[in-house]
């Protein structure tokens, strides 16, 4: 039992000469939330089908709840939860005949199955709407139900790709609370998100890009890597020009508009904080402020792909 | 195949189906409104064709030969002629199908005991009226010599030379509906158990509920299984509404088993559900597979599986193809039942073609939905 809930070693698809997913490799511990980040197109869409068991790897080795995904698909399904940004309900049954359908394909026992209906009624907050028409409902409750759905059989991993895609902030939040709620009771939650204050809201973060994993770690431990170090945060008049100018000043890596200043980074902290105040005195846009940043988990991203994108063309 | 899977999906199907009452009352109720419409209105028995008669000769034996022919009431006198011009004018308005004339010198030469002529013009742009008329026409004029024959014979009464004793089986009166009624429940049953599940897969991919199926534990033998079990209660209300209006409204017996009837019935009702959900599987929008469920249906079954024209008739190659349509072994299953009161001991080819033809489309549509996943 010492396994994690998810093991991933060396997973590779390619699609022809396209290699969509390439050697990629982490683990998800039971009672931790996931978090997988990436632009459109960085795999983690094909990532998520191959732990599911739909897609089969070309190589690399994926184990969902100590079971192989490439060998064993229908085990895999059978433990885990999946719940997409697309919620697979049928919109002409109702909340409760939803849970009913789930139940039975899980393979639900009757009579826990009033049991379990109940409690996601419950966690989901829709006990009142029970014989409501799941069209009816709005987008944030479906994303409950939905979330009820995937949970009806008491997986021990539980996917969530984009899951709070279109839903109001009100009901991410509430969301949020349930996917603490299972990871506190040990499921191993893996999810996938485009946005940063989700990310934020992760034990563990791994960014994909072009298939691959860049990066992997705590959203803290990420913003303290040596990408996002130089970041200074600049008030002077007129940013726009000052953006412009920057990003042709020397040892100035990036700069661009950050709320009503300017995020700059330097490829020396320790000289950088000067070098701009004189450029930008020198050409008379007065810098009330430039000082060090914390970088934001969004600016550590940027850096960490425009790196890469660098890396890629080289 | 889990069995509580099966019914999971089968349930769900089912509520689906009852959420939409005005689609499951249509399902129910079409095939019999179809079959009592269609069998009412597709009939070859030609009967009361209106026929026009010029004749010039105006004498009793011409009289005579006219009466003999409108009285079987197959021909209905509707126009007497008086020039041989005016048989096109009737033939081209559609006034008349037939026409009959009996030229001058006409009793002249019956007395003279010479052959007479009767020259009949027939509208051969509709063939099958043509012909049948034809036919009717060439029996009426061999009765009438015969009978005037033996009037006339004074002692020297002549016997025909083949006096052919004919006994048509199984359907004894030629009776059109009992040939149709049987094709109509093959063809009804076809296309209303092929539109029926033509949607059921597609509806879910146009949804995007499929995305979720995927990921759950069901096989897509089972979901196939699951979703065919509803559409199989269903297309069987319809046989026995659809049995109970034929036996009833259109008085087709049925000669061989019920048991053996209502089993065949169940294998081609399989296939037709398993035509559709193959289409289904198949198609992305559910208009496209509702059109692609009603082309591969209603047409082959209607012109190239026997319902009308007989299969022996086709070229060779078509009449392979046509073996590959459930249609082809249920037309000759029915019609065999119901009149000639065949068993399984003749009909059992056919039985075996339709339940490999069933379980082939099953297989295709399991292995086909499982690739698209």
């Amino acid at each position: 039992m010492s396994e994690s809930a998810v093991e991933v070693s060396g997973l590779t698809k390619r699609f022809g000469d396209f290699a969509a997913v390439e050697g990629v490799s982490f683990a998800v511990e039971r009672g931790e939330v996931f978090g997988l980040l990436g632009p459109n197109g960085a795999g983690k869409s094909t990532t998520i089908r191959m732990l599911c068991g739909i897609l089969a790897p070309t190589s690399g080795e994926g184990r969902v709840g100590g079971h192989d995904v490439g060998r064993e698909p229908e085990a895999v399904r059978e433990r885990i939860g999946y719940m997409s940004q697309r919620f697979s309900l049928y919109l002409d049954l109702t909340t409760e005949e939803n849970l009913e359908f789930y139940g039975g394909i899980y393979g639900v026992a009757r009579e826990r199955l009033s049991e379990r209906i109940g409690w996601a009624l419950e966690m989901a907050g829709l006990e009142e709407q029970r014989h409501r028409l799941t069209g009816e409902l709005p987008t944030g409750w479906r994303q409950r139900l939905a979330l009820g759905c995937a949970l009806l059989h008491e997986p021990e991993v539980v996917f969530l790709d984009e899951p709070t895609a279109g839903v109001d902030p009100i009901s991410r939040r509430r969301f949020w609370e349930v996917i603490y709620g299972l990871a506190e009771a040990g499921v191993a939650c893996l999810v996938t998100t485009h946005y940063m204050d989700e990310a934020e809201r992760c034990d563990r973060v791994a960014l994909m890009y072009g298939g691959r994993v860049i990066a992997l770690d705590s959203p803290e431990g990420l913003k303290r890597q040596s990408v996002a170090a130089g970041l200074l945060e600049v008030a002077c008049e007129e940013p726009g020009r000052a953006v412009a100018l920057l990003q042709k000043t020397a040892g100035v890596k990036r700069a661009r508009l950050y709320g009503a200043g300017v995020h700059v980074v330097v490829s020396e902290p320790a000289t950088g904080a000067r070098l701009v105040r004189e450029a930008l005195e020198a050409a008379g846009l007065r810098p009330s402020r430039v000082e060090a940043a914390e970088a934001s988990l969004e600016d550590v991203f940027v850096a960490l792909i425009q790196e890469a994108e660098a890396g890629g063309a080289r | 195949m889990n069995g509580d899977r099966i019914l999971a999906v089968a349930d769900k199907e089912v509520r689906y189906l009852l959420r939409d009452r005005r689609s499951l009352g249509v399902t129910l109720l079409l095939p019999v409104a179809l079959l009592i419409l269609y069998g009412y209105a597709i009939n070859f028995d030609v009967r009361e064709i209106p026929l026009a008669v010029y004749d010039p000769d105006r004498s009793a034996e011409s009289r005579d030969l006219v009466q003999t022919v409108t009285r079987t009431g197959y021909f209905r006198l509707v126009r007497t002629l008086d020039s041989p011009r005016q048989a096109e004018d009737v033939l081209q308005r559609g006034e008349a199908k037939v026409v009959l004339v009996l030229p001058a010198g006409f009793a002249a030469d019956l007395a003279a005991g010479r052959t007479a002529s009767l020259q009949t013009v027939v509208d051969g742009a509709d063939s099958l009226t043509a012909t049948i008329s034809l036919s009717y026409l060439e029996a009426m004029a061999q009765e009438w010599s015969l009978r005037r024959l033996a009037e006339a014979g004074g002692g020297e009464r002549r016997a025909p030379p083949i006096s052919p004793e004919v006994r048509v089986w199984y359907n004894e009166g030629l009776a059109s509906t009992h040939f149709i009624i049987p094709g109509l429940v093959v063809l009804i049953l076809m296309m209303v158990a092929a539109l029926l599940t033509s949607q059921t897969i597609v509806r879910e991919r146009e949804q995007g509920t499929i995305e979720g199926l995927v990921v759950l534990p069901v096989t897509p033998r089972e979901l196939i299984a699951g979703k065919l079990l509803p559409y199989v209660a269903i297309a069987a209300v319809d046989v026995a509404l659809i049995g109970v209006a034929g036996k009833l409204l259109f008085g087709v017996p049925l000669r061989g088993s019920p048991a053996l009837l209502s089993g065949l019935m169940l294998i081609y009702i399989i296939a037709a559900l398993g035509t559709g959900l193959l289409i289904s599987v198949l198609t992305r929008s559910q208009q496209l597979a509702y059109m692609i469920a009603l082309i591969a249906t209603l047409l082959p079954t209607m012109l190239l599986t026997g319902f009308v024209f007989p299969v022996a008739s086709m070229p060779k190659v078509l009449q392979m193809v046509v073996q590959l349509h459930p249609s082809t072994h249920f037309m000759v299953i029915v019609r065999g039942l119901a009149l000639k009161g065949a068993g399984i001991g003749v009909l059992w080819p056919r039985a075996l073609a339709l339940t490999v033809i069933a379980g082939a489309l099953l297989a295709a549509s399991a292995a086909k939905f499982k690739k698209t996943l």
